[in-house]
């Protein structure tokens, strides 16, 4: 495995900075790299050619004219559920083929105010329901460094996109370690703010008390300077959050010595692949190289994890995806007979399988006579759950433990079985329940996929974990390693 | 057998806010179809509801206003159905934790009569669109500009035991709402409108009977007639031997009945939980007491105050207070009249009530305003005219031809007060009916008033009443 050719941000920064190539040219670059990979890798969903150099030639004009800000002139993939005006959002649906937003996502805003080059919209599982991005209407995503797998989800695109070399970062969203898990599974770095850091106006709702954007890139630097642009209070979002923003890459270089990292037990027992827990045992002794301070905590509630986030984010979307009922945008069936006919058809054509299925537990599990007994119950246990977190960051700083149990799947191996693939998001599904921030980076391989080490902080400490994440990363190179030269 | 009737209100009102409850977009009312739904009203995908703080200190100012208990923490809950005019395919209410708790309201359904209403709660909710099932042959039009505009829903006990205890109430809420300014009351546009839950049962049972809820009720005269025919037909049902079934009826006012929509298998399980993209709505002891020192004096302390203070009757302080129109024109009226409260009274609801009724105006738009009223009163008062001539003056004032005094003069209808010119008038008549004398001085006192009416006739009805009845009495001695 070689060292990656593909620029990090920072690199695209300093070179568009100091001249030595134009906004137009590595824009240029992305795409013809696109246009050669993405029929393989079905990374991206849209690919905005035209638009992208349009945006790169503004930005070059800004940048001359001594105008530009950090962003400037930086292409970059968005995960298809941001609405982008005037650009189609599919949400990875048939649902939505032919949606055009009449607005921007208020992430895809911040970005353009600094007038960053979108490259295109990245694949996705339907509506963010999936771990694997096979459940896309728009077809399965590849995995660069395993074609035959799958690029985790279900900000699949993203993570391959920025894995192959098709964009610098992306953006993805992360509602059970839909960031997290993905960064994993194709070897970037992958962070889930703290729920409210990122104003979710524009981002199509999968269960909203759980869904949170964040960046997806080479390093956790490029995360950090990502964040910088996301994050932010937005009055137009009631679950943003008004605090005030750190500088995120102020503190990258901080020293880890003392710094208390707790290891779940819950999180290295049984159903964690023995190759992946050497790759993860190896992460946690380069901390303590680094004068990190190892110390094993319990979460004991973690194994209700999964059940509780199943109840919450499909009773929540149950009620979110009503809206897709073919009256007013999106599709609409044939001929309605009646407007009983005009839902059950436009939605029973329009959503896929996972979707459907999810839509139909959460109305279940909302319905009278079972609500107590599952949506309420789920959100007990939800309490509980974040106060395992509560109580363990008195005793540490961060948390570390592998992202996933196991590397990326054979594409089809788990399609059959929907339960067994909830159980892969088992680390990631409690950091969303709590509404804690997360980070996936890369910590070596098994069975020559990459594995994630998972770095969880507390709210709204992102800055210690980029700062944690930056440090491993100055003494290691698995972010830097590259499928295409593997 | 003897029958008993329960009835349960729910009143919606519109709240009179410029905005939407969770977007900027424009509440008013008439605008072109689908003109004033931004992307939050159409639910499109991504957008999110964002609260307008107005509508929870109108809730407060409401509860404050019937003594209710204010939720420290409410929240917002989804009610999830499908129907076009229902964007987003849920309804943002307000379910377990309301913002509004028990409270009450007094009624009085009759003259001297007074009743406590329980009220369970009030909750804040979104309305739905319109659809339109007229326009377009074969086809529904839906006009979004109604979605999302504030409403308080009302939800009374079920203490009310007669259409006319349930007018006297909706009566009420409808007063109090446009008293406090929440809402601007017009029910022609929908701005409050009714459900009523309606059930028997004989005398003496203690079980309520089966309900059946009448929607959308948006006159209180079709509410009386909706309640009343939903009544007899439940004891007409039940006499036969059938069962009353619980379920939602429609009424049709042209046809003055009431129809089935759906029964209660066939009602909606609307799968209630907490919008995740709201926070709960906290409220605290200072904003309660910020808002209740924005009240205006309410319409139950003003009647009180029309009694005991004013020395009104039960009868017309109750109508005095029943609009904040009415009681600002009295009120008005009564500070350019002090102490003539009873006067005023008898004109407000006498002639201007009349004839603003027959023109089908509101005090809002009397061309007569209080001050001009007061002007005619003050005439009458200090005997410039006589409540008759008053009259005549009332009709030109009505009609736009100046202040009273301006009338008086120009119509010359100054009364006669000067002694000479009356004798002058009754000395003529004496000596034109010397036949109507006789009969008189034989004891016929009905001839007095003969010789009134023709001295007012005489006089162009400006003669002073009383001076004329005391001079023809001395006269007419023998």
């Amino acid at each position: 495995m070689n060292k990656n050719t593909s620029s990090t941000i920072k690199e695209l920064q300093t070179g568009l900075a100091q001249g030595k190539f134009s906004s137009t040219e590595i824009t240029a670059d992305y795409l013809t790299k696109i246009n050669l990979l993405n029929p393989d890798i079905n990374a991206f969903i849209t690919v905005t050619q035209e638009k992208a150099l349009e945006q790169a030639k503004v930005a070059d004009k800004i940048i001359a004219d001594g105008k530009g800000t950090a962003l400037t002139g930086i292409p970059l993939a968005h995960k298809d559920i941001f609405c982008t005006d005037g650009t189609r959002t599919t949400c990875g649906s048939r649902m939505l083929e032919d949606f055009k937003a009449p607005y921007n996502a208020n992430v895809i805003e911040n970005f353009e105010n600094q007038h960053t080059v979108m490259l295109g919209k990245t694949n996705m599982d339907e509506f963010a329901m999936g771990s694997s991005n096979e459940n896309s209407f728009y077809g399965p995503v590849k995995n660069p460094w395993a074609m035959d797998s799958v690029p985790g989800g279900s900000s699949g695109g993203s993570a391959a996109a920025v894995a192959a070399g098709l964009a610098p970062a992306a953006t993805g969203t992360d509602t059970g370690g839909s960031i997290r898990q993905p960064a994993a599974f194709c070897g970037i770095t992958g962070l889930k703010p703290t729920y409210g850091r990122v104003s979710r106006y524009g981002m199509i709702a999968y269960a909203s008390s759980l869904d949170q954007g964040g960046p997806m890139a080479h390093t956790a630097e490029d995360c950090a300077i990502l964040l910088q642009s996301m994050a932010g209070f937005d009055k137009r979002d009631s679950t943003s959050i008004d605090k005030e923003i750190p500088d995120y890459t102020a503190s990258l270089n901080n020293n880890l010595s003392g710094l208390k990292i707790g290891l779940p037990k819950e999180y290295f027992a049984e159903g964690l692949n023995v190759d992946v827990a050497k790759n993860i045992d190896e992460a946690i002794k380069q901390y303590e190289k680094m004068g990190a301070v190892i110390k094993d905590i319990s979460l004991p509630n973690s194994k209700i994890a999964i059940p509780t986030y199943y109840v919450v984010a499909m009773a929540e979307c149950s009620s979110n995806l009503s809206r897709f009922d073919g009256v007013r945008f999106g599709h609409r069936c044939e001929d309605p007979k009646d407007l009983e006919d005009l839902y059950k058809r436009s939605r029973g054509e329009g959503f896929g399988e996972e979707v459907k299925r999810r839509i139909l537990i959460g109305a279940y599990t909302l319905s009278a006579g079972y609500y107590d007994a599952f949506y309420l119950k789920a959100q007990k246990l939800r309490r509980l759950i974040s106060q395992d977190f509560t109580t363990a960051f008195e005793e540490v700083d961060i948390i570390a433990g592998p992202t996933t149990p196991e590397v990326a799947w054979v594409t089809g191996d788990k399609s059959d079985d929907p339960v067994s693939m909830y159980l892969q998001d088992i680390y990631t599904i409690s950091v969303n329940l709590a509404g804690l921030p997360g980070m996936s980076i890369p910590a070596g391989f098994a069975d020559e996929k990459p594995v994630g080490l998972q770095l969880i902080g507390n709210y709204f400490d992102e800055s210690r974990l980029l700062n944690a994440a930056h440090q491993f990363q100055q003494n290691t190179d698995w972010h830097q390693m590259s499928p295409e030269e593997k | 057998m003897q029958w008993e009737t329960v009835i349960g209100l729910e009143i919606h009102a519109q709240l009179a806010t410029k905005s939407k409850i969770f977007s900027a977009a424009s509440t008013a009312f008439g605008a072109e179809p689908n003109t004033q739904a931004c992307a939050v009203d159409l639910g499109l995908p991504g957008v999110l509801p964002v609260l307008n703080k107005e509508v929870v200190n109108m809730a407060i100012k409401f509860g404050v206003a019937i003594d209710a208990e204010i939720g420290r923490e409410s929240v917002f809950a989804r009610k999830n159905y499908f129907y076009p005019d229902l964007p987003k395919g849920y309804q943002i209410s307000q379910m377990d934790l309301p913002i509004v708790g028990k409270g009450q309201l007094t009624i009085s359904p009759e003259e001297g009569t007074s009743k406590v209403i329980g009220i369970t709660r009030a909750h804040l909710e979104e309305d739905a669109g319109k659809s339109l099932h007229d326009q377009f042959p074969g086809q529904t039009g839906v006009d979004l500009n109604r979605a999302g505009t504030p409403l308080l829903e009302i939800v009374s006990d079920p203490d009310i035991s007669s259409a006319k205890e349930a007018v006297a109430y909706a009566r009420k809420i409808h007063s109090l709402v446009q008293f406090i300014e929440i809402c601007d009351g017009n029910m022609a546009q929908g701005s409050l409108r009714c459900d009523a839950n309606v059930s028997v049962r004989p005398v003496g049972q203690q079980e309520l009977g089966t309900r059946a809820e009448i929607k959308n009720i948006n006159s209180f005269r079709f509410l009386e007639r909706a309640i009343n025919f939903e009544i007899e037909r439940q004891i007409d049902l039940i006499e036969d031997g059938g069962t009353v079934v619980q379920e939602t009826r429609l009424y049709d006012s042209e046809k003055n009945e009431t129809r089935s929509m759906r029964s209660k298998e066939e009602a909606n399980d609307y799968r209630y939980f907490p919008d995740p993209d709201l926070l709960p709505v906290r409220v605290t002891d200072e904003d309660i007491e910020r808002i209740r020192a924005t009240l205006p004096e309410l319409p139950e302390q003003k009647r009180l105050r029309y009694i005991n203070e004013l020395k009104l009757s039960d009868y017309n302080s109750e109508l005095l207070s029943s609009s904040r129109e009415i009681a600002d024109f009295f009120e008005t009226a009564l500070a350019q009249l002090p102490g003539q409260s009873s006067l005023l009274a008898n004109w407000i609801l006498g002639d201007l009530t009349g004839a603003l009724n027959k023109s089908e105006m509101g005090f809002a738009d009397s061309p007569i305003n209080p001050e001009q009223l007061a002007g005619l009163l003050k005439r009458i008062n200090d005997n410039t005219i006589s409540g008759k001539i008053a009259k005549e003056v009332f009709e030109a004032m009505w009609n736009g031809e100046g202040s009273a005094d301006e009338i008086i003069d120009s119509k010359g209808l100054k009364q006669i007060t000067d002694s000479g010119a009356i004798e002058k008038l009754i000395d003529d008549v004496i000596a034109e009916n010397p036949g109507q004398v006789e009969q008189f001085r034989a004891g016929k006192e009905k001839v007095l008033g003969f010789f009134v009416g023709q001295i007012m006739k005489q006089s162009k009805g400006k003669a002073n009443p009383g001076q004329v009845n005391q001079l023809l009495r001395e006269k007419l001695k023998p």
